[in-house]
Formats: C-alpha cells, structure tokens, sequence
C-alpha cells in the first residue's frame, strides 16, 4: 500500500459514443453518433457514499456499465481498484457488487437461500466469511424468514432487499446501487436506506447510487454528482445543489375557512384552492420556523411539506446556473 | 487466468448454472416429466419419418437404410452433445433485449459459459440418447468389415461433430449480440445443419456440397469420414486424408468461432437503462 491512497473509483475524461443506425426506407440505414457521456472526469474515494443524479438519459447507467466493464469507453481513462474494468471484467467481479433496482440477479423458482449458495460456490467465497457476511445481511435486512420461500413469492421490497444482500457477500469494496428504492413502500425504503448506512459506516464500503428519489440523497449521501446530457454538471454536497438550483419547498396549508393569502416572507402563496394554500419557499430554509409563524398568526388546520423533485431542482439549475455563483459546479 | 484456466472455469462455472437450472426446472415436476417424454417421442418421430419413406424406397441416392441411419445417428448424436452443452444460445439475443446478459456479466466466471448453461434442461438428453441408439442400430446392421480403426474414428467423429456443431452456436450467439434478434438465423444453421446431414451429400447438388465442406465445413461431422468407414466414394472427390480432417476442421471452426464472439462480446453496447 502507497503512503497516499489512490482514490477508489478514477475517471479522467471518458467518453462513451453509440453509433446508432436508424431505418430510412427498407434496408436503408441512417447512421448517427450519440455521445451518452462526454469528457467525464471525477474520483471516488474509499468510504465516500456518492448520489448520482440526473434525468433519464442523462449517461447514468452507461456510466455504471462502464464502471462495471459491461460497456467499454470510446475514450479516456478509467479505474476502479486500479483495474481496468472492460479488460479485467471478472477479476473486478469480486470486487464490486451490484444492484440494478429494476433487475434481478435472483433465482426465480428457487428458494432464496439456494442463490446465495451459488454466490458463495461462483465467487469461492471462503466458507467462514460467507457465513458471517450472510448472518449479517439476514439480520440486518430481516431475511430470515425468506429464506426458504422461492424468490417468486417475495414482494418487491423483499427481493430488493435479497438482491442486495446477494451482491454483498462476496465483501467488496464498492457498491453500486442503480434504483434501489425504486417502487418500494415507505418502510421497504426506510429499511434499504438504514442498511446502506450501516454497512458504509461499519464496514467502509464505498457506494455509489443512482436515484430519482431526493430522500434517498438526502440520508444517505454527504456528496451527490448531477450529470446530464453526459456530462457533469454539479459535484458536491446537497444543500450546493439546491443553492445553485434555487429549488424550492412547497408549503401546503389547510385553513380553518377561506382568507386572503398568507403573508409569511420568504414564502409566497403559489396558489389558492378555498382554504387550501400552497406556499413555496427556498429549500434551504427551515420549514419548521416557517410553519411556526404561520401557525401564530393563521387558524391552521393542517399541513404539508412537498420536496422539490429532482428533475425540477436540476431543470431549475439549468435555467439559473450562472457560472461562478456556484459552489463547485462544473461546466 | 491462462486460456486452459478460463477453460476449467468456465466448465465449472457451466456445471454450477447448469444445476440450478436442473434444481428450479424440477420444482415443476409435472411440466418436467411432460416436457421429457414428448421430447423423447419428437426427436424419435424425427428417424421413424426416414423408415417411412424407406417403406416405399430401397435407397436413397444409392445409399441403403443401415448406411443412412449411420449418416443420422452421428449427425443427430454430436449435434445433440452440442446442444445438450450450448443449445440455450438462441435465448441470448431475448436476454440482451430485456436487459439481463448484464447481469451475467457482473459475475466472475466467462460469459459463455453461462450463456451455455442458461435455461439448460435435461430433456435435451433425449437427442442424444435417441441419435447413439439409432447409430448403435446401424453400426451393427450396416454393411462394414470393422477395423479397429474404423472403430476408433467413430468417437472422433462424434467428438469433432460436437465441436463444429459448438462453434456454429457459438458464432450464431456472437451473431445475436450484433443483430440482436436472430436467433432463427442461428437455429436456420444448427438445427437445418443437423437435418441436412442425415441425408447422404449424393443427394444434393455440387454446388451446395462444396459450400457446405468448404464454407461452413458440416460435412467432416459424417459425410467425409462416414464415406471412409462405408468404403465409399467421397463427396467432391476429396483425398484419401481427408477422413480423418474431422479434429482439425472442428480446431480450425472453434477458433475461429472463439475470435468471433470475442468481437461480438467487445461490440456490446447493452440497453438503455
């Protein structure tokens, strides 16, 4: 080991370019260039917990592909544990783990425990430490009473949840997680969220998520990457990105019968539906304050806090990004 | 990892997917022992449609029903071994569609392998069990002096015809990865191949005969060696050597399939999301 360690995950200006051939008449082909993700560079290092974030067909999941050694880049420098994922694909392979929230790596007819085995037998993970990495993710994801029922019969939360703890017991250093929490309940989320804290603090394992839910960002992640159209477009902490943003919370106010609109500067009524009001106020003041005041002085009923949507505060941030103004953000 | 390593990998690799496969196909027993039996009964239609037109023929294209069911037996043995190992490759090109070949790419063990042992099932069993039975049958009636030689070069024959047979599938399989939905293209090759080759080479034009020995060279998996075990005229009037090509050709044929779906394998380009 060097005296400075090198960090984790390293990109220094990769590409990726699909040629992508489009019918222009019967056997007649158009082809075109797409730049899924351009000149991208930005390390991760060991321990961090990384948000990746950005609008449908912004190169998040090529990025994660490229990270992997599915996809090779068209161009640049890539290294994850110093190897070169396309070249050592499955030597990485017992050092990453993956989740892709919309596919599953589990055995469909069989009972839970028997995809395990098969992970323990694939990755010749030492018997000692697969034991002890398993009882870990049945206890903390609260498995054990599924491990016995083919994975078919699991709901969604659950086989998320089984998915994950498959791609942790072979230990590896990094983590990524492509929508883990997409269409979970409520307590499936809180459940996943919980366990990725736990496992980055006890066991320092670096993860890198994509996601389209700000709560998940928001818990579980100090640093959070926006990219869109390709390339980087922010990398830093949360609370930056609503700044650059300028995103905003929505206030939602029921009244004990109609008024005029609510005066509570910085919020302003965005709109009036009877007693109903919705106030929107910068994200990064506190709501707490806001509803206090308004409670003080308005006969409040009940209320709501709507989160700005991701794809708006980085819409937002398109439209007011100005640079210099921001706090790292990288154009 | 040497070539030989990634080989003994990939066997093992084969043998662990293989089994989970065995393991959740049995969880549907019915649908297992359903599936088995009509298998057997389809694959042993197959030859009972050669003893039909025998019921009307004494010969086809000058060869004899013992000396045709030798042609039929290696032919549907060896492309039987060859499926029985990779015959799930044409589910590649579905799994590419939907988005889960990536997950098999995330794994550490080569991807052909489990490619191979993708959707593997037992009932495939039943082509080879019917093909070594029906050469079994044609071995012992057909017309041949058997020298130890002769002998010997029916093992080769079949383990060759595997191989050619593996490569076709395999190179048909890199072919999906580019094409993405042609496995009819790669069944239009194995599967059309196998049945081609249960008829004597005498009974297609020259043209085809000399593709399919020096193009897509299926005919050192019976045609040639058979010709030599018969004591009959070689197709194309190939030399006296060429008999025993078989290992050769099929070295030469898997090579070139592996090159093939190394490309195929680096043109990945996955799905949208």
């Amino acid at each position: 080991m060097s005296v400075t360690e090198r960090p984790l995950i390293e990109l220094d200006g990769v590409e990726k370019v699909f040629d992508v051939r489009r019918k222009t008449g019967f056997l007649k082909r158009e082809r075109r260039q797409v730049r899924a993700v351009d000149s991208l560079s930005f390390t991760v290092a060991r321990g961090e917990m990384v948000g990746y974030i950005g609008p449908n067909g912004a190169g998040k999941s090529t990025t994660i592909k490229m990270l992997t050694g599915i996809l090779t880049p068209s161009a640049g420098r890539l290294r994850v544990a110093g190897i070169d994922p396309s070249r050592e694909r499955t030597r990485l392979a017992h050092r990453i783990g993956v989740v892709f929230g919309q596919r599953t790596t589990l055995w469909w007819d069989l009972p839970l425990i028997d995809s395990y085995r098969l992970m323990h037998r694939m990755y010749r993970i030492p018997d000692a430490r697969y034991r002890e990495n398993l009882d870990r993710c049945v206890e903390l994801l609260e498995l054990g009473d599924l491990l016995a029922a083919p994975v078919r019969q699991l709901s969604l939360g659950q086989r998320m949840r089984g998915d994950i703890a498959a791609a942790l017991l072979h230990d590896p250093e990094v983590l990524y997680l492509d929508e883990p929490t997409i269409g979970l309940d409520v307590i499936s989320k809180a459940k996943v969220r919980g366990f990725l804290k736990e496992l980055n603090a006890e066991l320092g394992t670096t993860v890198l998520l994509t996601t389209h839910d700000l709560q998940d960002i928001e818990q579980l992640c100090s640093r959070v990457m926006v990219i869109d159209h390709g390339r980087l477009m922010y990398d830093g902490a949360l609370a930056g990105l609503h700044e650059v943003g300028e995103s905003e919370r929505i206030l939602v106010v029921d009244l004990e019968r109609e008024l005029p609109p609510v005066e509570a500067p910085p919020a302003r009524v965005v709109k009036v539906e009877g007693p109903r009001q919705w106030l929107a106020f910068p994200a990064g003041e506190s709501a707490a304050a806001l509803v206090a005041r308004i409670a003080a002085e308005y006969p409040l009923v009940d209320l709501s806090v709507r989160e700005p949507d991701i794809e708006d505060v980085i819409a937002r941030m398109y439209a007011g990004a100005v640079p210099g103004r921001t706090e790292k953000a990288v154009s | 990892m040497g070539e030989r390593g990634t080989v003994l990998e990939g066997l093992r690799a084969f043998r662990l997917i293989a089994g989970m496969w065995v393991r959740s196909s049995m969880t549907y027993r019915t649908s297992f022992v359903v599936t088995m039996a009509g298998n057997l009964l389809m694959t042993a239609m197959d030859f009972v449609g050669i003893l039909l037109m025998f019921a009307q023929v004494d010969s086809l294209g000058g060869w004899s029903l013992p000396e045709i069911a030798f042609l039929y037996g290696l032919s549907v043995t060896s492309f039987g071994a060859a499926d029985l190992l990779l015959g799930s490759m044409d589910v590649l090109g579905s799994r590419i569609r939907d988005g889960s070949f990536d997950i098999l790419l995330l794994r550490p063990v080569p991807v052909l392998a489990q490619i191979g042992a993708d959707h593997f099932a037992l009932r495939r069993l039943g082509r080879i069990t019917q093909g070594a039975l029906v050469l079994g049958w044609a071995m012992w009636s057909v017309d041949v002096d058997w020298s130890v030689g002769k002998l010997l070069l029916v093992p080769l024959m079949l383990v060759s015809g595997a191989a050619i047979f593996s490569a076709l599938f395999v190179a048909g399989a890199a072919f999906q990865i580019f094409a993405q939905d042609a496995a009819e293209v790669q069944n239009a090759f194995t599967y059309g191949g196998t049945t081609l080759l249960q008829y004597p080479p005498t009974v297609f034009g020259k043209d085809f005969v000399r593709g399919v020995t020096f193009v897509l060279p299926l005919a050192f998996v019976n045609w040639v060696p058979a010709c030599y075990v018969l004591g009959r005229a070689y197709p194309l009037d190939l030399p006296g050597w060429a008999a025993f090509a078989p290992p050769l050709v099929a070295l030469v044929c898997c090579a070139a399939a592996g090159l093939v779906w190394r490309a195929g394998l680096g043109s990945y380009r996955s799905t949208g999301s």
